[in-house]
């Protein structure tokens, strides 16, 4: 951007119809307006309704159902020893004990089954087959597309890997494994302050458009040459490309102010691998930066991964990982359970708990940014010495602008985690009735927690 | 049947240039499209820009299929994150390759005026780093396309390399730049009347990527240009002169890293206190250890295949001496060791590389380093443990009473369920026990004795050494790198028309010594290679058109990532 002549760097009418004319775009009005209009709803002038979230959160490895699962439903539940970590936030989450994958007659794939099971309504058929979408990207093409991220996946055992969101198997969607990476993608080049005095695009925009429009002219083209599993991956290449344009387009334009956002100082750059304090530590770095990052409206969905199916946690100096502990530890005589592998899942308790409260620390219209989350706690497995996939572990947290009652145990003992997962998009507001294959289809929400 | 249909076979045999003996002449499987790793975006980077440019950003993680992340290429497409940082990446190198520093180096023209349009050089260049980034000649209409948009930033801007970084980040984000997209023409046999072949040009890729992990040169893309890889002198001349090539030894690491799961060490963490003299430099030169021995080798020594589960020569640095306990001169690089007879090493088995990575992070794992062997370098399946079996069942701490991995796993494997894959996976992983976690020789684990003899299908061995010799002298070791190479190769499964082939490669492999870059050489030539299965033609391909097909209707069964469970 040499030969800059106004603040704004260039006249920006003359340049949008010099550098797009010879594109596919051709624009005959102020970008601005144009952009304004094309988005209208979405960016609307302030007074507009608080966006609301969604978010997974994963913990691996499950619980000890007899020591995880609260004794007493309803309001007045009583914290049951391996739930005590969350008291301080119990008001403002549900406890969801009880509910299962049924396995429809297929194989229990060790901590497969039961994380896509809940993700996506039904036990996978075969080892190495997952029948996606996973929920949250159901629920972002639904709320996710107006904001510069569809989504926002994290790892804080820092690896990319780990990560449980997909549209189908050829595209995992790979989680941040840094706190510092996840910083700067968000507040880093191409962040745009909402409050800021003055608005000034980047012009740099447009031409990364119009790099990318030049791409799209050859789709045909390339289309005729592929067979049909090859096309619906070079679908999906162009999804991901027009996502961008996407994106590109919400930078021409002012954001509406946003009362809670404020641009976080950038984190230390901390180890990132699976020893537990470390672990505990990005993760924190995670929350906090997701948590601003919500409030500045940059994304409205996010899935965080605590630990990794098969949860390759550890303490230092040990020789064993939590999973392996899970398998090997004996349980003790006197306690009843294994102490060693339980320690993770308290640990894993805190870090939710942490991560609950780093959302209710922001404040938001009248109430905090995690009255208008709604997140979801799952795990692969109950307990996970054998691999369970009866009675999962969910939590939610957040009351996804007032749609979700909070402070309830409900047990749905015997009945399909998918009812979990209607409830979830019913409480984001998609138009589904019925949800799930086989066995877990259902039609039934958990309605004591819907408002 | 199968002994008659060998014998109608071997009447009608035709004979393979390049090599002399008979090719089954089996015709190739469906076609695949490749998402570029990122070594090979590096390459082709390079190949376009020099090494002046740097690559700065993130790749997607690979997607390992039946143990190959060549075969997941085939598999993933991008996602939105994944795109985002592709294009990142793309506007990054163009604004480097504009800079004034570099320009005059990278690009083929300079502009009469930089803050002018120059048609005749914008196109200039977008045809030839467009040539060597798309793997093809431009056609008009790419060239156009892109030069027209540059031509307008160049002049509102009055800038010719604002444009040109434009037209060049467009390249470095089109799909087929990003993908290596196999086309093919029809090429009907009377009892084969779908059958196709790889257009030259698509057939030219297909070959740099398997020998040299990089796109194809000048040399290669205009022998292909002038129609001669259709032809068997051209192609064999091409073949060996990239077999020949200083490139081979990129291609042979890369299968090699693929095959040995490499990319693992980008995740690679172990405990300090158990293992204090671990650190990330000595990870990253374990791993490079493997892959410069293999090199040396297959490549530089044209030794047997074999030999690579015996030699005791290593290429060694300060870093890790003290794993191997050798003292090393050199200071900062490489020189050669030979690994002391009595911690009884020999070949890949005991390189630490191995030890490192199928263990867990506070200690060794017999099974982890069984369940590698088995399926990677014996090409066998190991099942996944049961869902249901209890643990917990046994009451007292087994790892305080037993105190080698041997007496934990015999205890463990009491129960019939677990006995089965465990039998597969721990008497040749036990061998392997004087290694410890990262790879260091021992005698004892909690001052327990180590017994490392055992038994591999029926071989006995007594230590490390003589488990790679038993290796080595196994017929399915040499059979599992034919299929892995000619799988790495093609970029899916062999189908069933393609076994006969691996046959007749497994004979010719015996017969050359098991020479790899002979192996490499007939895969390269061979008519599956550059042929193809249609299945029905799909009615908007006309006749004369290029066409392309996708019979794999399992493209949906693709693994996810999975930590393997395992217990011990």
């Amino acid at each position: 951007m040499k030969n800059s002549k106004s603040g704004a760097g260039i006249n920006r009418r003359t340049f949008l119809r010099g550098t797009l004319g010879g594109a596919a775009v051709s624009v005959g009005l102020p970008f601005l307006d144009v952009f304004l209009n094309t988005n209208g709803d979405a960016m609307a002038a302030t007074g507009a309704p608080l966006p609301r979230r969604f978010g997974t959160w994963f913990f691996g490895c499950g619980m000890n159902p007899q020591r995880w699962n609260p004794s007493t439903e309803g309001t007045d539940w009583e914290l049951s020893p391996e739930l005590l970590p969350i008291a301080p936030m119990r008001d403002r989450m549900n406890i969801l004990s009880g509910y299962s994958v049924l396995l429809n007659g297929e194989a229990n794939q060790v901590h497969r089954t039961g994380v896509f099971g809940a993700l996506c309504g039904g036990a996978p058929k075969t080892a190495d087959t997952v029948t996606g979408p996973t929920l949250d990207v159901l629920i972002s093409d639904a709320i996710g597309t107006r904001t510069r991220f569809r989504s926002l996946e994290m790892a804080a055992t820092g690896n990319p890997r780990h990560s449980n969101s997909l549209r189908d198997v050829s595209s995992v969607n790979p989680a941040e494994p840094s706190a510092l990476g996840f910083y700067t993608r968000i507040f880093g080049p191409g962040f745009s302050d909402p409050n800021a005095a003055e608005f000034s695009p980047d012009p740099n925009v447009l031409l990364r458009k119009s790099a990318l429009s030049i791409v799209t002219e050859d789709r045909k083209r390339l289309e005729r040459q592929l067979g049909q599993s090859d096309r619906a991956r070079l679908d999906q290449y162009f999804t991901a490309l027009r996502q961008l344009e996407q994106q590109l387009e919400l930078q021409l334009q002012q954001p509406p102010p946003l009362e809670a956002c404020s641009i976080p100082k950038a984190p230390v750059d901390l180890p990132h691998d699976t020893e537990i304090e470390n672990v505990m530590a990005n993760h924190g770095l995670m929350a906090q930066t997701l948590a601003l990052a919500l409030a500045c409206d940059q994304t409205r969905v996010f899935n965080m991964q605590f630990s990794d199916r098969a949860s390759s946690l550890r303490m230092p100096g040990s020789t064993d990982t939590h999973h392996t502990l899970t398998h090997e530890e004996p349980r003790d005589a006197v306690l009843g359970y294994q102490p060693n592998a339980t320690a993770f899942v308290l640990k894993g308790m805190e870090a939710w708990t942490q991560f609950v409260q780093t959302l209710d620390a922001v404040p938001e219209g009248d109430g905090t940014l995690l009255d208008n989350c709604l997140v979801m706690a799952h795990s692969e497995t109950s307990e996970a010495n054998t691999h369970s996939v009866v009675g999962m572990p969910f939590m939610t947290a957040g009351t996804a602008g007032g749609r979700m009652r909070t402070g309830l145990h409900i047990s749905g003992v015997g009945e399909s985690v998918s009812r979990v997962g209607l409830t979830m998009q019913q409480a984001m507001g998609l138009n589904v009735g019925q949800w799930g294959a086989d066995q877990n289809q259902t039609d039934r929400p958990i309605s004591e927690i819907l408002v | 049947m199968r002994y008659m249909s060998r014998i109608l076979i071997g009447a009608s045999v035709l004979l393979l240039f390049g090599c002399g003996s008979a090719d089954p002449s089996a015709t190739g499987g469906p076609l695949a499209m490749r998402r570029l790793t990122g070594e090979q975006y590096r390459n082709a980077i390079e190949d376009a820009f020099g090494n002046q440019v740097e690559v700065a950003g993130r790749f997607e993680p690979d997607n390992r299929q039946e143990g190959l992340n060549a075969l997941g290429a085939s598999r993933v497409a991008v996602t939105r994150s994944g795109f985002e940082q592709y294009e990142a990446m793309a506007r990054s190198i163009a604004a480097q390759a504009t800079s004034p520093e570099l320009r005059a180096d990278i690009l083929p023209c300079q502009p009469r005026s930089a803050t002018a349009p120059d048609n005749a050089c914008m196109a200039q260049i977008i045809s030839e780093l467009g040539r060597t980034l798309l793997r093809r000649p431009l056609t008009e209409e790419d060239i156009q396309l892109r030069a027209e948009v540059a031509t307008r930033v160049a002049e509102e801007q009055q800038d010719f390399y604002a444009g040109l970084q434009l037209a060049l980040a467009s390249l470095m984000v089109a799909p087929d730049f990003l993908f290596r997209v196999e086309v093919a023409e029809p090429a009907p046999l009377p009892e084969q009347p779908e059958r196709l072949r790889l257009t030259n040009l698509s057939l030219a890729t297909k070959l740099s990527y398997f020998l040299w992990n990089r796109g194809p040169d000048e040399t290669l893309l205009a022998a292909a240009e002038r129609g001669e890889l259709a032809q068997p002198e051209g192609l064999t001349r091409e073949v060996n002169r990239m077999v020949a090539s200083e490139h081979l030894a990129d291609g042979v690491s890369a299968f090699f890293e693929d095959v040995f799961v490499f990319d693992q060490f980008d995740e690679l963490s172990k405990d300090v206190t158990q293992y204090p003299l671990f650190n990330n430099r000595m990870a990253a030169d374990a791993r490079e250890q493997t892959l410069r021995f293999v090199v040396d080798q297959l490549v530089t020594q044209q030794a047997d295949y074999r030999s690579l589960f015996t030699s005791n020569q290593l290429p060694m640095t300060r870093s890790l001496g003290p794993i191997y306990g050798i003292p090393v001169r050199t200071v900062d690089g490489w020189e050669n060791a030979t690994l002391p007879a009595k911690q009884s090493r020999g070949g890949l088995l005991s390189h630490a590389s191995f030890a490192m990575l199928h263990s867990h992070p506070g200690r060794s794992s017999p099974t982890l380093r069984g369940v590698f062997m088995r399926e990677a370098l014996l090409c066998q399946t190991v099942p996944e443990a049961p869902a249901d079996v209890d643990f917990t069942q046994f009451t007292q701490d087994v790892a305080a009473v037993h105190k080698t991995a041997r007496d934990r796993l015999a205890v463990h494997a009491t129960q019939a369920s677990c006995r089965k894959c465990h039998a597969l996976t721990d008497p040749i992983g036990l061998g392997l026990e004087s290694f410890d976690g990262i790879g260091k020789f021992r005698m004892s684990e909690n001052e327990s004795a180590i017994d490392t003899s055992g038994d591999f299908d029926g071989v006995t061995f007594s230590n490390a050494a003589e488990l790679g010799q038993a290796f080595a002298e196994s017929p399915l070791v040499s059979a599992c790198l034919v299929e892995n190479l000619y799988r790495y190769a093609v970029g899916r499964k062999q189908t069933n028309g393609e076994r006969r082939l691996l046959r007749y490669l497994e004979d010719t492999f015996a017969q050359s010594g098991y020479q790899l870059p002979a192996l490499m050489r007939n895969i390269a030539t061979s008519e599956a290679f550059r042929t193809a299965t249609a299945p029905a033609i799909e009615a908007h391909t006309a006749k004369q058109e290029p066409t392309r097909t996708n019979a794999q209707s399992d493209s949906d069964s693709t693994t996810l990532t999975l930590s393997r469970s395992e217990s011990t």
